[in-house]
């Protein structure tokens, strides 16, 4: 019984060794590339919307089409993905060994902020360009003066924080809304810094701030932030939010009858999953993001997108996530081989076709991107952007 | 008004979360760091109920429940027994119980996170206004708190009513007595452990109505429950029930008059204070 097992598993294992000696024969040509980014812990919920799904359908786009064209000839891809766990240490050794153990040829930039952060020292210190798409930081200067190797697509903080401000003067420069604003914003990084931003640009801009409050990230009822800025009886509502509560407060905002005209949640408003769980209740609702539903790139790549990964990307990052591996494919394209710093170069210096339109880099940061969207019969397109054309006339948020 | 309404329906959610964790740390004497986890698996039970069999999450109790039992019998069984017989002191069997269920949240996240992916998941049901004194309230969470009243009843008379009930106490009062009068305390603490554990995915199954939740939210959950627990007094559904409510319109209330940013604070100062107070919890028996 034994020495027939063991005969069994010398089969077993002979044919394994086969198959995989087969496999590496056929992917000396590939080209590895290199994704960490979260697939658990708090960040996960954004990064399986925007983040990964892009990175899917870029590698599954370039293989179909036969691989990136080098000078020596097309190579496909080869996709490596790591769970950072939403954890900067373990982000930082992920990418350290997609670098120094599965030896990548191609590393792509993290998702989120603090995580592009985190990381960009690891791709200075072995020269790969880090494309981010999800950084959204006002230390842009900073950074790209400290790493040549760092591209920032997104923009600031200030300019979100901006948007839907400039929004709001216009408004009631246009005598459609009044002077008081209800602000509130989730007590993590994001929100508190959108926060202090929007506080001092609202004064500036004069208007009264009636209702100015935190609540602690995961805060299971926000019953009481929707009373308070309703009982101060503010013109617009204006929340610096994360995804499970833009989902909460929409909620409760909808349960508590709190009608204004401008109406504002920021991150995830431009979900798909949002417009799937308040249908046409979204009629209106302000939101970080949007896209130019005239751009029919955009429009092409949202059906490519639905048709590989079986859900629509979001309306705000997940364009740019795409368009930053575009840039990376045509400037690996143009410069013919992996030579990171030639790579680098040219993406610095370079006009780059994506789908969210044209991007040129001027110190390192597009500074062309959307601000603010809006959900108008189901679709989240774009209200206000820094110097992207398309943006549609805002349309009074409907009761609920 | 608004702030009893919202305080006590915000503390009939948080006795759903608690009530669970109540059962397997009175009786069963198991910390169970995984209970949110749990949680979180009955609010997936009724979100795919909901949305692929267009079942309501009330109706989907009758399947989670009894799938949460079992799974949890199954637990104690093959992973806490062990640790439990071999415990030689209290202590060591606290310590080896949360390491273990430590352990066991993480594979509850990953096996979930393997099946549904990281998204966000949320559904509408109920969520509608309900007037109350003039005042509209989500009616997904009146029927929440309905339905925490009823299983806090329904546990109460239970475990003080029946016979079962009352071998369940005398386990949880001394385990040691509890078998020299004939009582089975190795089934009894599996039955309270799976009794625990179906009432806290019920608990996330109602919850989900209007939560937003993903498959690594748990923890939240678990760090509110123990709280509750620990201020109730290990041993007593009373005793939870009450810091419950006392949590949920203290936290409103500080929401209300002083900043909603600093709810997680009032939540750990009245902590503190009752432990400084009353180490053994509002209902808790002094240690022997």
């Amino acid at each position: 019984m034994i020495g027939k097992m063991s005969k069994w598993l010398t089969v077993v294992a002979a044919a394994a060794i086969l198959v995989m000696s087969l496999n590496s024969g056929v992917s000396a040509h590939e080209l590895k590339v290199g994704a960490s980014a979260p697939k658990s812990g708090p960040l996960v919920g954004g990064a399986v919307v925007t983040h990964w799904p892009n990175i899917r359908l870029w590698v599954e786009q370039v293989n179909a089409r036969g691989g990136l064209k080098l000078s020596d000839g097309s190579h496909k891809l080869k996709l490596i993905e790591l769970d950072d766990a939403t954890n900067p240490g373990t982000a930082i050794a992920n990418h350290e060994r997609l670098v120094t153990q599965d030896k990548v040829d191609i590393l792509l930039a993290p998702y989120g902020t603090g995580f592009n952060l985190a990381t960009a020292a690891i791709f200075d210190k072995y020269g790969f360009p880090q494309i981010t798409s999800t950084a959204i930081t006002d230390k842009i200067p900073d950074l790209t003066s400290r790493f040549p190797g760092i591209f920032f697509t997104l923009g600031t903080t200030t300019a979100f924080s901006q948007g839907p401000i400039d929004i709001l003067t216009k408004m009631r420069d246009a005598g459609e809304i009044g002077n008081r604003v209800a602000m509130v914003n989730v007590a993590d990084a994001f929100g508190i810094e959108m926060a202090v931003v929007a506080r001092d640009e609202l004064k500036k801009a004069g208007f009264e701030v009636v209702y100015d409050t935190s609540y602690p990230l995961g805060t299971q009822d926000l019953a009481p932030v929707i009373k308070g800025a309703q009982d101060s009886k503010p013109d617009a509502f204006l929340a610096w939010s994360y995804p499970p509560d833009t989902f909460g407060l929409t909620e409760q905002a909808q349960i508590a009858q709190f009608n204004v005209d401008f109406f504002y949640t920021a991150v995830a408003t431009a979900f798909p999953g949002f417009g799937g769980r308040f249908g046409a209740a979204t009629e209106g609702i302000l939101g970080a993001g949007g896209i130019n539903p005239g751009n029919a790139a955009m429009l092409d790549y949202i059906k490519a997108h639905k048709e590989s990964q079986n859900v629509a990307p979001d309306s705000w990052a997940s364009g740019m996530v795409y368009a930053t591996l575009q840039i990376l494919e045509q400037a690996i394209e143009a410069v013919g081989k992996i030579d990171n710093p030639a790579i680098i170069k040219y993406i610095d210096t370079n006009s780059f076709d994506t789908v969210v339109g044209t991007i040129t880099f001027k110190d390192q940061n597009n500074e062309k991107f959307w601000t603010v969207g809006q959900w108008q019969d189901g679709v989240f397109v774009g209200v206000n952007s820094e110097g992207r054309p398309g943006a549609q006339t805002i349309i009074p948020k409907a009761t609920w | 008004m608004d702030i009893v309404v919202i305080g006590l329906l915000l503390g009939g959610t948080y006795a759903l979360m608690a009530l669970g964790l109540q059962l397997q740390y009175g009786v069963a004497r198991i910390m169970n760091l995984a209970t949110g986890e749990v949680l979180v698996a009955g609010s997936f039970g009724a979100f795919w109920f909901y949305t692929a069999a267009n079942v309501s999450p009330y109706f989907s109790l009758v399947v989670v429940m009894p799938l949460a039992f079992a799974l949890n019998w199954a637990i104690y069984r093959v992973v806490l027994q062990p640790l439990v017989s071999r415990a030689k002191s209290r202590g060591h069997h606290d310590i080896d119980s949360i390491l273990a269920t430590f352990g066991l949240a993480f594979i509850f996240v990953g096996v979930m996170s393997a099946i549904f992916g990281g998204n966000f998941f949320n559904y509408a049901y109920f969520a509608r206004p309900f007037e109350i004194f003039g005042n509209s309230y989500g009616l997904n969470r009146i029927a929440a708190f309905g339905a925490s009243v009823v299983l806090c009843a329904a546990l109460y008379v239970w475990l003080t009513k029946t016979r079962m009930g009352l071998n369940l106490r005398a386990v949880a009062v001394n385990p040691g007595a509890a078998a020299l009068v004939g009582i089975n305390v190795a089934w009894a603490s599996a039955f309270a452990f799976a009794m625990g554990g179906a009432v806290t995915a019920a608990g996330g199954a109602v919850l989900s109505t209007f939560l937003t939740f993903d498959a690594s939210i748990g923890v939240l959950f678990t760090l509110k429950a123990l709280v509750i627990v620990i201020m109730g007094g290990v041993g007593d559904i009373r005793g939870t029930v009450a810091a419950a409510f006392i949590l949920g319109l203290a936290e409103t209330t500080v929401a209300f008059l002083i900043d909603p940013g600093l709810t997680l604070a009032a939540t750990y100062v009245l902590f503190i204070l009752i432990l400084l107070l009353k180490p053994e919890g509002l209902f808790g028996r002094r240690a022997a």
